[in-house]
Order: C-alpha cells, then structure tokens, then sequence
C-alpha cells in the first residue's frame, strides 16, 4: 500500500519503535518562546543537563510578551537570552528582530519540505503548509527535543480533507478553516494528521496555506499539511537557490513527499467552497461557526488585526483594502499588529499602516499580545472583539471577555460599522 | 513506582481546554507551585463559574471528566497545576493529544474509559474514590454511600505509556535511551 506524506516523514525520520504504534522521530527543528521554554531551560540546569543537540538546529524568539510588560515577563526573556547566548544559538530574534514565531521561523526559511518541527506551542502546526510534520508540544517534550533532538508520536493516521470549487471575492482561507473545523468538531481531528488537498490548496498563497493549517490544532490535528508544490519552491527559492539547479528541479524535488496515489487514509471529507460565505464564531468553542449574515449586527468594542493566523502582509492588505479612507466607527477601538518586522516594514511601503492609522487604530509592534490575552489590548469582563486570531475559549483575551474569530476583510468590515458585517459589502467587485 | 489514586472529583462537560485549567496570565510563573491557586480559574460548568477552592477540589487527587479534555493550548502548566495540586489522575472519555502526552510526559496517568463507564461513575452518589492497579489496568471506583457498590473498570495502558510512568517522565526515559 501507498504512503502519505505524514507516513513519509515519519519513516524518514525514525530512530526508534518502543512499542507498535509509538515513534521516536528524530527533529530537524526545535523552535523555542519565552513562554513555554524558560521552564525547560531552568529544569535542564537543575538537573545539570544544560545542554542543546545541535545549536543550528535550534531557532528562539521572544514573541508572546515582547518588549517585556513587567518584570516577570522581563525575566522570561532574559532566561531566553542568556541561554542562547551560553549556547551560541545563532537564530534567536530578541526585541526589534522578533515577531510572532509561526510568521517569523518560515519567513527566515526554517522550514522546508519532509523536515519534522517540534515547538512547545499548539499552532507549531502552522508550518504543516510546507509539507512539513510539525506539531506542538508540552514543555517536557521541548525539554527532551533541545537536549536529544527526538519526540515520541503516534504512528499518524492522515484524514484527508478535499477542497473544491472556487473561493469568492471576500472569502478567505480563514473562512475556509472555519468551515472545516464546523465539520469537524473540536476533537473531529484528534491523534490524526489532516492532509489539505484540492483545488482551492493549489491556487492558495503559502501565507493562505499557514493559515488553513494554523488552526488544524483546533480541530484537534497532531498536524495540518499541505502538499509541497511551485508555489512552495517559490516562496523557498531564496532559501534553496544554490541546493537546486532550477525551480523546477526543487518542484520535482519535492515530489518525492507526495502521497502516493494508493495511500490509506482513515477518512476523506470533501468541501465545496464555491458558495462559502465569510464565517464567524460565537460561544466559546472554536467549532462555534455561523455565517456572517446569522451575526450580523453584533455589537463589538474592539477589533484585532494580527496574530499568526491572520498577521501576514497579505492579511493587512485585505483589512486595508476595506479600511482605506474609511474610520472606526464611534466607540470602537481597534488595534493591529503585524506578525514579524519584515510585514511590518512591507506594510509601511505600501502604505497600509498610513491607512490603519488615518482609520484610528494604534499600530503595534510585532507580538502575540492580546491574542493570548496578556498584553496590548486584553479586554474587560463584558467586552467583545472582532478578532483574526485562532481561539475564542472563555478568557482567552481577558476574563469575561468575547472573541468572534474572523477573517482581516470581516474584522475591517467591523471596525467601520461597529458591528459584525459582511465584508462583501464593501468590496467593489460585488 | 508513585502510587496512584485517591479522592474524585467529577468535572460534568466535555472540551475543557487548557485556558480554562490555566489561564494564559500565568504562564509568566517560571515556577510550578506558583501556578498552585489558579488551577481551574476560568472553568465554566453549566454556563457559571467554577469553585476551584471548594473543599472538594482541595482534597482531590483525580479528576473524572467527559471527551476532549485539555484541548487548545499546549501549556504544560495545565499538567503541573494538577500535580502542584497533588492531583495523579485525570480519567477522560478521551483526551486532547498534546495534554495526554504531557500527563505521562510527567509520569501521571491520563486514563481513558469508554462513554458508558464514565457515565456508570457519573451517576454514583456520594464522594467517590479511586484505586487503580496498574499491572492488572483495573480501576475501582467507591463510594462513600454504604448503599452504593463500588464500580471496577478496566483500562488500556500502552507499554510505552507504561514505561514513562515507571521512569518518572520522558526526560528520564530519553537520558537514558537516546
Ligand atoms: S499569535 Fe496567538 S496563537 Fe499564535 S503563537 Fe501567538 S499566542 Fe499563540
């Protein structure tokens, strides 16, 4: 029987087998934050055991809280710093190079076709977009990946998931993952690796990819992959010029992590996408998904433009292209951060901070922030925000807070209204 | 071997997420026992918060709970602030992945028993208590109810899970191994 491109890595991967069904792979990539890392890096030295297993193959960023809110967090970023510093860590991304990791680590060209990535954080699934394995984990798990480069998964079963049609004006990859994670459920994914392949995969952009796969986690995925192709080696040439004689030899490269035609998958769902329209959570699950005409005319207090969702160049051109010339409506506030200073910087060229600005948002640097509820814009008990980041769970932004995830167009359209809108509306081809 | 077991307590819902067991304002500790008082904090049952002080939850040292339990957010601090708490078993209709592995990561028991077992316990009166024999898989569940007959579940444990355990984590079983 054929493989899947899960089952390919794996075997490409593999130092051992304790038990049927249990892998010990070995890991191209341990990326490392402030949050979930400091914990690891003080257990390690406690038990004499400061070591990493390959200093190149580590990449550490301070991202969540950033620059340090308070001394706690201050604290975290200087355990960060220190270490890489003892380590000679050579890609760590400290306050004015920082920014979100899942936006940060592909932008650099950390991740490539068939490596296995391992973060201790759930959205590590993110850079599944480039036909990866990469999958978050606990820190215990990151403690043992600096210290040995393996983690111990499941033997994957891939569920595959089949998008057809074509997407509308106005409706987005975003749209597309909430549509999926409705079908699926919060734990519709559970112990499984989702394969995303269809049409509507094919003609996506890779920040489009990241974002399908960037919520696979909430679905309940190990990972979320796309299957490496042109638009993969485009993105990658810069990284991957003097390894490849030609695209096209990177783009039959890449081929070899293709499933193969006769692989088993433990279940296939299809979606026809053509007449998606843009979706919106409510309640506190992010399987919660309703159209955007079933919410219209919410009322919101703030919208939040970023995140490794929906923090991407492409992600403030689109609330841009709502926002221009146009303000937040009385009352609302609204705050954007672009994911890494890269976008931050393309963003300026284009003019799009001009037009965030002139609308009344406060522009921030890159970081998590408020998508985690810990800095730069946590709401108040009672409060609800448009959000494009990836969960909505009780408390995530502040206690007694509300999130409606979103696609950038809707949360630009309700900025402008102050209320939950279809962006349609504003878009001219409609 | 640490021993396993002790006094129950039944969270009735499904999908409780790692935000609800630690809210993210936390994860700035960079210890474990300061995450003690915070465990559960953001928890809704049936709608209303909560009472993660109760002296039920202070006595516990299992947690029974629906499917999906620990979704979301990958933090450990979930796993620690149970065993800062002394809590040594969460038993589940099913578990969130990450959260799973992170219990026997730990060298604690994340048990899994079919809908209808966790319904049977559910449906006991009285303050419960589990003992669980890890050679045999076999849990028993009592009740302080003399009326009520205690309830024997068996279990699957995976050897390598097993392992773990017995290694006290997967650091210990990694040094050694790899
Ligand atoms: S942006 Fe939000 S979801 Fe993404 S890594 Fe940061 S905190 Fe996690």
């Amino acid at each position: 029987m054929g493989k899947t491109i899960a089952t390919k890595i794996f075997d490409a991967h593999l130092r051992d087998t304790p038990t049927p069904g249990n892998m010990i792979l070995d890991i191209d990539v341990v990326m490392c934050h402030e949050i979930t890392t400091p914990i690891a890096i003080m257990d390690l030295m406690e038990k004499g055991m400061d070591r990493v297993f390959d200093t190149s193959k580590i990449k550490a960023v301070i991202d969540h809280v950033t620059p340090a809110k308070d001394s706690k967090t201050a604290t975290q970023g200087k355990i960060m710093r220190d270490w890489a510093k003892r380590h000679q860590i050579k890609d760590f991304f400290d306050v004015g190079a920082n920014g979100v990791c899942h936006a940060l680590f592909p932008e650099k060209g950390f991740i490539r076709p068939g490596y296995t990535v391992i973060m201790g954080d759930s959205h590590t699934c993110t850079h599944g977009a480039f036909g990866a394995f990469a999958a978050g984990v606990g820190t215990t798990d990151l403690e043992v990946g600096i210290l040995k480069g393996v983690c111990s998964f499941r033997a994957p079963e891939t569920m595959r998931v089949v998008l057809t049609g074509k997407l509308s004006s106005g409706v987005t990859a975003k749209d597309v993952i909430l549509a999926v994670i409705k079908r699926l459920t919060v734990n519709g994914a559970t112990d499984k690796v989702i394969e995303f392949v269809g049409p509507v995969v094919d003609a996506m952009t890779m920040a489009a990819r990241m974002t399908l796969c960037n919520m696979a986690v909430e679905a309940g995925a190990t990972s979320g992959l796309c299957l490496p192709d042109q638009v993969t080696a485009e993105y990658l040439w810069p990284f991957i010029k003097d390894q490849y004689s030609s695209l096209e030899v990177a783009v039959a490269d890449f081929r070899k992590w293709h499933s193969d035609p006769d692989a088993h998958y433990v279940e296939t769902i299809e979606l026809e996408v053509s007449t998606l329209a843009p979706q919106v959570t409510f309640g506190f699950k992010p399987d919660q998904v309703k159209d955007v005409s079933e919410l219209e005319g919410t009322p919101v207090d703030q919208i939040y433009i970023g995140s490794c969702t929906n923090g991407r160049i492409e992600d403030l051109r689109d609330a841009a292209e709502i926002l221009a010339g146009k303000t937040l409506a009385v009352g609302v506030r609204g705050v954007v951060t672009p994911a890494t200073p890269a976008i931050y910087s393309q963003a300026l060229d284009e003019g799009i901070i001009k037009i965030f600005m002139d609308a009344g948002f406060c522009v921030l640097n890159p970081t998590c922030g408020a998508c985690l509820g810990m800095s730069c814009g946590v709401l108040a008990a009672g409060e609800v925000c448009a959000s494009t980041t990836n969960r909505n769970f009780n408390g995530r932004m502040g206690k007694g807070g509300m999130v409606h995830l979103m696609s950038p167009y809707s949360a630009a359209a309700a900025a402008v209204t102050g209320t939950i809108t279809d962006p349609r509306k504003f878009l001219n081809n409609n | 071997m640490k021993t396993f077991g002790g006094p129950a307590i039944l969270l009735d819902r499904s999908d409780i997420n790692t935000d609800e067991i630690i809210p993210a304002k936390y994860l700035t500790e960079i210890t474990k026992v300061a995450l003690k008082p915070h465990l559960l904090e953001d928890l809704l049952l049936d709608g209303k918060p909560f009472d993660s002080q109760s002296p039920a939850m202070q006595q516990a040292r299992v947690v029974i709970t629906r499917a999906n339990f620990g979704c979301g957010s990958s933090r450990e601090h979930a796993v620690w602030a149970f065993e800062v708490n002394d809590i040594n078993i969460v038993i589940a209709e099913s578990f969130a992945r990450i959260f799973r592995q992170n219990m026997f990561n730990c060298g604690i028991l994340a048990i899994e028993l079919p809908a209808a077992d966790i319904e049977q316990i559910f449906k006991m009166r009285g303050e419960l208590t589990i003992e669980v024999d890890l050679d045999k898989t076999e849990m028993t569940t009592r009740s302080s109810d003399p009326a009520q007959a205690p309830i024997t579940c068996s279990f699957q444990m995976n050897p390598f899970d097993r392992d773990l355990v017995a290694a006290g984590g997967w650091l210990a079983y990694a040094d050694k191994k790899f």
